[in-house]
Formats: structure tokens, C-alpha cells, sequence
């Protein structure tokens, strides 16, 4: 097998003297579509920061294509943009939709993005609304600006927090079908936080269950759904409480 | 009264070199007092609504001060430091300004209008969501990108703090009357020219100074308010 994309070896996070995530190993594959469930509180959010370097684990080693990042030695900016989230909340920038998503493409100082951003648009269906202040859309357009405005950058990895938490079916199913075939044609890496064990059955490759800070299982979607190794994992799959 | 308004009237389409002087001096004096404030304020303010830092509640308790302060009184301070017997008077450094000049009153009314503007910056950046900035990182923004993403989003509030720094000191007489001492073709400006020709019984002219500072001031805010929405629409 090749190389993994990202290593964690050892990492602990910390918000003052209060844990939040305590990872012994793990490993992501490129090309994997990995969904993270588990209950609020659990870390997923937190997960996914340092994994978009947003923020440097406390301690422990966490590696990108090699290269570890650690509060004392940042990522280098082209590794680093390499990687985009979607948040559960996103927060457009006061301008139009089109320009919010050509604003990370500016941000690499790319002239040409017209183009570009109009076939984001278009693939999440937004395309008529390029010119409306991003402020006034809704909140499942707003959604979907967010996804136009990571996947404009063609990223090698996607990560989405919670994405469809607060959408309403079309809206849900729309992003869902542009994830997956994100993954499935370009071979981008995705890591999805969803607590709805239906979607992470019908999306992800791989299924992770994040508890209290602690990876407790993780393995390919069918035995992790189908012959959990861990009897909290097959609580939390049968939809028991487990927290 | 009329006839008041007419004399003001014919008196500004005249527009003889004396009034004009004193516009020039009003705008050069306000303008780059102004310019130094934005300078300083804007990334001052934008650092303590961003950062935490020790020492942060003390600065932001004296900016919050400093923007209430009587302009005489700060007039006052100025004056003293640069009297000849003063700390800064004495020193005969390029840089430190002559009493009764108008770097004397450009730096009197900096220190007006500073507080004015870094304040009202802070607030502003204040009211940006926090998330903001995690979010323009994870698009790739560099720690400066974010920042000027940040500013830019409250660019409604930065503008608005330009726009009272400049009021605060375009029609502040307090403190350019102390320092620049109202002195003909050097130091006077229309603030102290409305006060010395009202004094004087010049109502005529004391009322087409008035029009002509309100009409400036007006001038300004409808420029601003217009690249304002100009750069909401962008």
C-alpha cells in the first residue's frame, strides 16, 4: 500500500487542561472517503481543524504527505492550501456569491477564475445567483456557496463539518451526489463529520466512531456497520446512547 | 438675518484669497491629522479586536477615554508640552513641532481624532463573526489575508470611524485655537476665524465660515457614504 496522506501518531489536544481529542494512530488513505461519527462533543470539529492545520495538536506527531506539523514548524502555504472545510456554519464574506467563490482562487493570486467559478456555481445549481449579495441567500444556498467556494479550489482534500446538519432533503441530497462524485472522478480525499449514521452507511468508504476524544473503532463501512468489533461501536450503530 | 445670509452668500461665491487660505489650511491641518490617525488607528484598532494580550482592558479603557476627551483639554496638554518651558519644548528636534504652527495643530488634533477612529475600528472588528477568520484559513488565506478579510468585512464600521475622527477634528475649535493661536495667513482656520469674526461683530462672514464648514463636512460624508456602498456592491 502507498503511503498514507495523513499520519496521527500519538496526538493530544487540549483547550487549557481540558482534553479534547486523544488519538493513539491512525491513518488516512488517499482517495478514501472517510465519515466520522459520533455524539456532540466527541472532537469530530475539533479533528478536522487540525487536520485543515488550522490549529497544531498540543502534542503528539501529525503528518501530511510526510511532512509534520506541529505548532513550532508550520505547514508549508502550498501544502496547506491543499486542504479546504466546509463548515456546519458557513460565514459568507458580505459580497456577491460569485465573489465568495472566487475568493480562495484570489487568494493564490489567480487571475483567470471566472471560468472556474462559474462551473462551481453551476455544478451546486447556484449559477443564476452569481451576482445576489451572499448575505441574502438561504440557508441551504448559503450551504451550497460554501461547497462551491471549496470545490472551486479543487482541493486534494475535502473536509465537511457536518455539512447537511440543517438542510432540508433536496438540499442534503444535492451535496451529497456532488461529494461523492467528487471522490469517485477526481480521487479527492474526503472527511466527512456527519452524527447521522444513514449518511456515513451511504456515503463513506470507511467509518470512523469518535468518542469523548477517543478514536474507538475504525474499518471499511460494511464491517464497520455490519460486525463492529467494539461493543460501544455496535451500540452507537443499533442507535443506542452510549454516552 | 437675511440680509446676513445674502452678504455670507456673495461673500463665498467672491471667494476672496483670505477665505480660500483658510480653507486650504482647515483642510491640509484636519486632513493629515486624519491620515496619521488612520494610519495608526486602523491597525491599532483591528489588533485589539483581534488579539488578547496583556495590557489589552487598560488600552481599551484609555482609548474609550480618549474618544470622550474635550478637545481644549488635550489643546491644553499639547500647549504645555510645547511651551518653551515644556518637556518637548525644549528640545530643539526636527520633529517635534513650534508652537502657533500648524504642525502644532495637526498633532494636537491626531491625538483628537486617533482614539475616535482605533475605537471605533475595535468595535467593528469586534462585531465580525470570530468564525470568520477560522474560515478564509481554511481557504487558504495567509494569517495576513485573513486579517485584511476581517477589516474588510467591517469596512461599514472602519469607514464610520474615519468619518467621526475626521468630524471630531474638522470642527474642533478648542484645541487649534490653543496651540496654532489663531494666527492671520498662518494658523487660522475656519473654526477659530468663525469664533475671532463673530467676536468682532462680522456677522457676514461668520456665517459664510459656517456654511462653508457645514457645506465641507456635508461634501465629505456624501463621498464616503457613496464608496461605501460602492464597495458593499463589489
Amino acid at each position: 500500500m502507498s503511503t498514507p496522506l495523513y499520519e496521527l501518531d500519538a496526538i493530544t489536544h487540549r483547550y487549557g487542561n481540558r482534553t479534547i481529542l486523544s488519538i493513539d494512530h491512525w491513518e488516512i488513505a488517499r482517495g478514501d472517503l472517510v465519515a466520522l461519527v459520533g455524539p456532540n462533543g466527541a472532537g469530530k470539529s475539533t479533528l478536522l481543524r487540525l487536520l485543515n492545520f488550522i490549529e497544531a495538536p498540543s502534542e503528539g506527531s501529525l503528518r501530511y504527505k510526510g511532512h509534520i506539523v506541529g505548532s513550532r514548524n508550520a505547514i508549508p502555504l502550498a501544502l496547506r492550501r491543499e486542504v479546504t472545510t466546509v463548515f456546519q456554519r458557513p460565514i459568507l464574506l458580505d459580497r456577491s456569491v460569485q465573489a465568495n467563490v472566487a475568493y480562495g482562487l484570489r487568494l493564490r493570486g489567480q487571475r483567470f477564475w471566472k471560468e472556474r467559478v462559474e462551473r462551481a456555481l453551476e455544478q451546486v445549481g447556484l449559477a443564476s445567483l452569481a451576482h445576489r449579495p451572499a448575505r441574502h441567500l438561504s440557508g441551504g444556498e448559503a450551504q451550497r456557496v460554501a461547497l462551491a467556494r471549496a470545490i472551486v479550489l479543487e482541493p486534494e482534500v475535502l473536509l465537511l463539518d457536518e455539512p447537511t446538519a440543517n438542510l432540508d432533503p433536496y438540499n442534503a441530497r444535492l451535496i451529497e451526489e456532488i461529494v461523492t462524485a467528487l471522490n469517485r472522478e477526481r480521487g479527492t480525499t474526503i472527511i466527512l463529520v456527519t452524527h447521522n449514521i444513514f449518511q456515513a452507511r451511504r456515503l463513506a468508504r470507511t467509518v470512523g466512531l469518535l468518542l469523548e476524544g477517543c478514536l474507538i473503532e475504525v474499518d471499511e463501512v460494511k464491517r464497520f456497520f455490519e460486525s463492529p468489533r467494539d461493543p460501544r461501536t455496535a451500540a452507537f450503530v443499533r442507535g443506542e446512547m452510549i454516552y | 438675518m437675511r440680509e446676513i445670509l445674502i452678504q455670507a452668500l456673495r461673500l463665498i461665491i467672491a471667494a476672496p484669497p483670505a477665505l480660500r487660505e483658510i480653507v486650504a489650511l482647515t483642510f491640509r491641518v484636519s486632513g493629515v491629522a486624519l491620515a496619521i490617525s488612520a494610519i495608526i488607528g486602523i491597525p491599532l484598532g483591528a489588533a485589539l479586536g483581534l488579539r488578547r494580550f496583556a495590557g489589552r482592558r487598560l488600552l481599551v479603557s484609555l482609548l474609550y477615554t480618549g474618544m470622550g476627551f474635550p478637545p481644549v483639554v488635550i489643546g491644553l496638554i499639547v500647549y504645555l508640552l510645547l511651551s518653551r518651558n515644556g518637556p518637548l519644548g525644549q528640545w530643539e528636534a526636527p520633529f517635534i513641532p513650534r508652537l502657533f504652527t500648524p504642525s502644532a495643530m495637526i498633532l494636537a488634533q491626531t491625538i483628537i481624532s486617533l482614539p475616535l477612529v482605533a475605537g471605533l475600528t475595535m468595535a467593528a472588528v469586534m462585531g465580525v463573526d470570530p468564525l470568520l477568520r477560522q474560515q478564509v484559513l481554511a481557504l487558504g488565506a495567509t494569517q495576513r489575508q485573513a486579517l485584511f478579510a476581517v477589516l474588510s468585512e467591517a469596512r461599514t464600521g472602519v469607514m464610520t470611524s474615519i468619518v467621526a475622527g475626521f468630524g471630531g477634528i474638522l470642527s474642533e475649535v478648542g484645541a487649534v485655537m490653543l496651540v496654532g493661536g489663531n494666527i492671520e495667513h498662518r494658523t487660522r482656520v475656519l473654526t477659530t476665524a468663525i469664533v475671532l469674526e463673530t467676536s468682532k461683530g462680522n456677522f457676514e462672514l461668520a456665517i459664510a465660515l459656517g456654511i462653508i464648514l457645514l457645506g465641507l463636512s456635508f461634501l465629505i460624508n456624501v463621498a464616503l457614504v457613496y464608496l461605501q456602498g460602492r464597495a458593499i456592491r463589489e
